[in-house]
């Protein structure tokens, strides 16, 4: 059977979509943006990590590692990365949940499982599954296989994703889902592949594709600073969506210091050199301009 | 609110607890007297009659519903012959930092000198620890089991519509024609039942009197006040005092003040706990509202108004002091006053109305500690109520409580009440279902389900004292299996729940001879038809009730044991080693239990079927077993504050849980242990055959954030419309403030399960980064400016 890489399942998540929603988070992710709140998303590979604040220095890792990955220093645990085979031995030594591994592996009807849990809640808010990431769309046949069992279920479905997959990917994914919260970092080309690493181009195409196929789309705008915050970004966008037309609805995600505190705790270099948040009156502004476009906004969510 | 509620609003909040001698010499002089010379129910009557006679009436500047159980607001009197309290008790109540009550000189002088030397000895106090055992003192001392009635008198009931149709001139009509029913010839009870009946009749004339006294008042303050606009409602106050309670309400003013005279009439009589309650007030004062309304006597305005009148009364009456164990597990001013919005009627309809949304609208405004209110909620009470009560929660006050109005009735049904009955019945003190007006349901004490646990850990010795508190079961160190282990659980279980039931009964059969309650039999169903007393099974239904205490602990530790000791690599001996050291040396171990053991409330089975089977041997050492006044015992998982208290007797657990501090509380999981989100607590919850209990209480915790928005409501209605549809009883919900996010930051571990909604997603608040915490923290100081 097929299995994926999840790394976190959220229960009552209330933002992920309508309803009362369990989300699944996938592991790996084709973009590398410098502003991800989920950063330790982005490989494809699980890994272990180590939150040092909650380590009790006992050494019970040390001793569990079969493969002599890990040495006790005053300062913590270290880990010798050629050593180690992530086995998860030292996570379950570790008494204090100071070691974790990012990255469990999920047979489809095990992660069904996990979702049937909450299907009163579900069924109760007309909620259901949103699938999130990392992208989602990297474990394509995983994802599809998953989408299905939740169909046949009854579950709604909403996909959350970059839109940066290929094209006969993501429309046969379509067909399996119910809603897509569809991510817009930038209409600058030349900063979204600076800043995420990929093109914008086949992006705004994967849009295109589903809008003409008659998806339900809604769009997220993240307000980051420095790079999606401006007026210009917002018009470009807002003409760019106004013009293909059948968008269900535009979500701008005002930035939150979040994403930089969990760089800090996973030890991964914060490139964003413009900080702080966007006045409300700006973003407010930003929102007239979409609607002035006929376009449905909410601001978060 | 308006300038006049303002006012006395501020009034009630600000003035202080002091402790009032009145009520306490009259009843000794009363006492002292005509000691010998009635039977005892007519003597309470007649001491009832001498209160409502002689004390201190007090009509305060603006007010429109009258009458004060003490000389003043806030005066708060004592009840010697339930518990005489020594000097010392009074100076204690004087100095102490929390529930503190004002107590000056002269009283400690009219105590030494009149009231302590005619009931020292003779109170039921003295009475209950005089009867009890040997074993039953050691386990009480240890923390086993609290006793409610070794201090105040029963009571824990609410009124159903009665008194709205029936004044009292109508009810003594109801007692003589109950007396000339009586069979004297072939009845042996019958001279029994006649004292009882005479003593029913002197209390109406009491409370008559008292009602006539405040109209006399309310005439003289009249013909003295120059303000024609005051004077003007000093003789519509003095108009309704002379209706009711003697003759049935016609208007919402005489029926507010109707039920205020029967509260009254309650609380001065005898000390009962949870003072008294209007159980579904919206339902009762419905008919009346509507009509006046029609007349164009009333408007909402008007209404409101005289509703806020009464909540200013409620808060007016601080509990009675509470002394020694019974302070510790109730230690607070509140005297559980919960009035019931919503729910059904006795024909099974909504009884949601106007009325209903209106009383929601003084809840938000009103802001006291008294009285509580909740919401009941059936499948059939529409969305918008539900919505309007959530939109008051969010507010953070940490009411109203949510009740599953269909388990609530289902509860009952299963007890044996009539379904009629039980839609007329509803949620009094914290979470405990009755047939109001119909039944009298005694709680009778705590229990230390955890403690239970520490005594089979120990052979049935206290660790604390080296005393022997249970039955030898045997030392744990050679229980070869969990179900060795369990068996010794429910060994001190049993013989534990016998040594207080053995109690019970005696103290029951105490106060149905020595402390009955005349007026509250008037005002219960089928007291005067039954002739008998209401704490002398005169009620239609009788049921006692004992709550038990940290089913999450309980559950957590069990599982440890299981997954660490009898599935696991450690030995008995090591951990028990830990816990009597209180894992000092042993913090890796304590910490690998705390995060290492499947616990209650992760919708874990492993955990949740050990839940099952403690309540499963809960409900089977309790359930069924006759009380004395011809009713059942039933099981019932309230804990109030009583898990801090017990969490003082017990030593460290195998949960990780230290020494001495709280256990879970009600049938929350212990702080801490949930971290799969409400939902995942409402799963675990809901395999918990909840139906078959008096009353189960979960308490959940949020940030404002997370129930910002249409959105944030909408979303908290769907979590308890679920949880009720697993067949939740209860739900609150703790919306935090800064100083417990402060606390949060400083002892994280007992906060793993507070959702901050951080962005446009939500996480929890332990688990992001400080600067984030204090971001947060920042935000919510400034939403509550």
């Amino acid at each position: 059977m097929r299995r994926g890489l999840i790394f976190d399942i959220r229960r009552y998540s209330v933002h992920d979509g309508p309803g009362i929603r369990t989300t699944v988070f996938f592991k790996g992710c084709p973009l590398s943006c410098w502003w991800c709140h989920n950063p330790e998303s982005q490989g494809r590979t699980p890994f272990i990590h180590y939150e040092r604040d909650r380590c009790l220095r006992c050494g019970s890792c040390v001793a569990a590692c079969a493969n002599g990955a890990l040495t006790m220093t005053p300062s913590g645990v270290v880990v010798d990365v050629e050593r180690c085979r992530v086995d998860g031995a030292c996570v379950l030594a570790c008494p204090a949940q100071a070691r974790e591994t990012v990255g469990s592996s999920y047979t489809v009807t095990e992660l069904l499982r996990e979702i049937e849990r909450d299907q009163l809640f579900h069924d109760q808010s007309r909620g259901g599954v949103t699938f999130s990431g990392g992208e989602p769309l990297l474990q394509w046949a995983f994802l599809l296989d998953t989408l299905r069992g939740c169909g046949e279920r009854g579950i709604h479905r909403t996909v959350d994703t970059t839109g940066f997959a290929a094209p006969r990917i993501l429309l046969q994914v379509a067909d399996e889902t119910d809603l897509f919260l569809y991510d817009i970092k930038t209409m600058n080309a030349e900063l979204h592949r600076r800043t995420t690493g990929v093109p914008l181009a086949p992006i705004l195409a994967n849009l295109e594709r589903l809008l003409a196929r008659g998806a339900r789309v809604r769009v997220r705008l993240p307000l980051i600073p420095g790079v999606s915050d401006s007026f210009d970004h917002i018009d470009k966008a807002g003409d760019f969506l106004a013009e293909r037309g059948g968008v269900e609805a535009v979500h701008l995600l005002p930035f939150h210091r979040a994403a930089r505190s969990k760089h800090d705790r996973f030890g991964l270099p914060w490139r964003l050199t413009k900080d702080g948040e966007l006045p409300k009156e700006r973003i407010q502004e930003m929102s007239r301009r979409l609607e002035g476009r006929g376009l449905h906004v909410t601001i978060g969510g | 609110m308006n300038d006049r509620v303002a006012r006395l609003r501020r009034r009630s909040f600000e003035a202080t607890p002091t402790l009032s001698t009145e009520r306490a010499e009259i009843v000794t002089r009363f006492y002292r007297e005509n000691e010998g010379r009635y039977p005892v129910p007519v003597m309470r009557a007649l001491a009832f009659k001498e209160l409502c006679d002689k004390k201190t009436i007090w009509i305060g500047e603006d007010e429109l519903i009258v009458g004060e159980r003490g000389p003043a607001p806030k005066a708060v009197p004592t009840f010697p012959e339930l518990t005489c309290h020594t000097a010392e008790d009074l100076r204690t109540l004087d100095r102490r930092a929390n529930t503190r009550y004002a107590t000056d000189d002269d009283a400690v002088a009219v105590y030494e000198s009149e009231v302590i030397p005619y009931w020292r000895g003779r109170s039921m106090r003295d009475r209950v620890f005089a009867h009890v055992s040997r074993r039953w003192l050691d386990a009480y001392e240890a923390g086993v089991f609290t006793e409610f009635m070794e201090q105040r008198a029963p009571g824990h009931t609410a009124l159903d519509g009665l008194l709205y149709q029936r004044g009292l001139l109508e009810a003594k009509g109801q007692i003589a024609e109950r007396v000339a029913r009586l069979d004297w010839l072939d009845d042996p009870e019958a001279t029994r039942k006649a004292e009882a009946l005479r003593a029913m009749d002197v209390a109406c004339d009491a409370a008559m009197r008292f009602a006539e006294r405040h109209a006399e008042l309310a005439e003289k303050m009249a013909l003295d006040e120059s303000d024609p606009e005051r004077r003007e409602e000093l003789t519509h106050i003095a108009e309704v005092c002379r209706r009711v309670p003697a003759h049935a309400p016609r208007t919402f003013h005489e029926a507010l003040q109707a039920y205020w005279f029967a509260h009254l009439g309650t609380i001065t009589e005898l000390n009962g706990w949870d003072a008294m309650n209007p159980g579904h007030l919206d339902q009762h004062l419905r008919p009346f509202y509507e009509r006046d309304l029609a007349d164009g006597t009333l408007d909402r305005e008007g209404a409101k108004e005289l509703l806020e009148c009464l909540w200013v009364k409620f808060n007016n009456h601080p509990a009675p002091p509470k002394v020694g164990v019974t302070a510790e597990e109730s230690g607070t001013y509140n005297d559980f006053t919960n009035i019931n919005l919503g729910g059904l009627s006795r024909d099974g309809e909504d009884a949601v109305s106007d009325l209903s949304y209106l009383l929601l609208e003084v809840v938000d405004e009103i802001r006291l500690l008294q009285p509580q209110a909740n919401v009941q909620i059936s499948a059939r009470t529409p969305d918008r109520f539900l919505k309007a009560a959530c939109r008051v929660i969010r507010k953070g006050y940490g009411y109203p409580s949510v009740f599953n109005a269909d388990t609530v009735i289902t509860e009952q049904v299963w007890s044996g009440k009539s379904v009629e009955d039980a839609r007329e019945g509803g949620t009094s003190g914290c979470i405990e279902t009755g047939a109001f007006g119909k039944e009298a349901y005694f709680l009778t004490g705590y229990l230390n389900t955890p403690k239970i646990l520490e005594l089979a850990l120990n052979d049935g010795v206290d660790p604390a004292s080296g005393k022997r508190i249970g039955p030898p079961t045997g030392d744990p160190r050679s229980f070869a299996s969990f179900e060795d282990l369990y068996d010794a659980f429910e060994t001190q279980l049993c013989w534990l729940i016998e040594v207080k039931v053995e109690a019970n009964q005696a103290i029951e059969s105490m106060y149905a001879r020595y402390a009955p309650a005349p007026f509250l039999s008037v005002l219960i169903q089928d007291c005067i038809e039954n002739a008998r007393d209401y704490n002398d099974g005169g009620a239609r239904y009788n049921t006692s009730y004992i709550q038990c205490c940290g089913i999450g602990t309980t559950t957590d530790a069990l599982s440890a044991l299981r997954t660490h000791v009898f599935e696991g690599p450690f030995e008995m001996a090591k951990l028990l080693a830990a816990l009597a050291e209180d894992f000092e040396s042993q913090e890796p171990l304590r910490q690998l239990l705390v995060n290492r053991t499947p616990r209650f409330g992760n919708d874990d089975d492993r955990a949740d079927d050990i839940m099952r089977r403690v309540y499963d041997s809960l409900f089977r050492a309790i359930d069924g077993r006759p009380n004395t006044r011809g009713g059942r015992y039933h099981l019932n998982m309230l804990s109030t504050t009583c898990h801090v208290y017990f969490g003082t007797r017990v030593g460290a657990t195998p949960d990780g849980r230290r020494a001495c501090s709280p256990i879970s509380d009600g049938t929350s999981p212990a702080h801490g242990a949930d971290r799969h989100g409400p939902t995942a607590v409402c799963k675990s919850l809901g395999k918990m055959d909840q139906v078959k209990s008096g009353g189960t209480l979960l308490n959940q915790r949020f940030l404002p954030q997370v129930l910002e928005g249409d959105t944030g409501i909408e979303r908290l209605t769907d979590l308890i419309r679920t949880y009720f549809r697993l067949g939740g009883h209860h739900i609150q919900f703790n919306v935090v403030d800064t100083e417990t996010l402060r606390d949060a930051q400083a002892r994280p571990e007992e906060y793993r399960d507070l959702l901050v909604r951080v962005a446009g997603y939500s996480d929890y608040f332990v688990d992001i980064g400080r600067d984030l915490q204090e971001e947060i923290i920042a935000r919510t100081a400034q939403e509550s400016m």
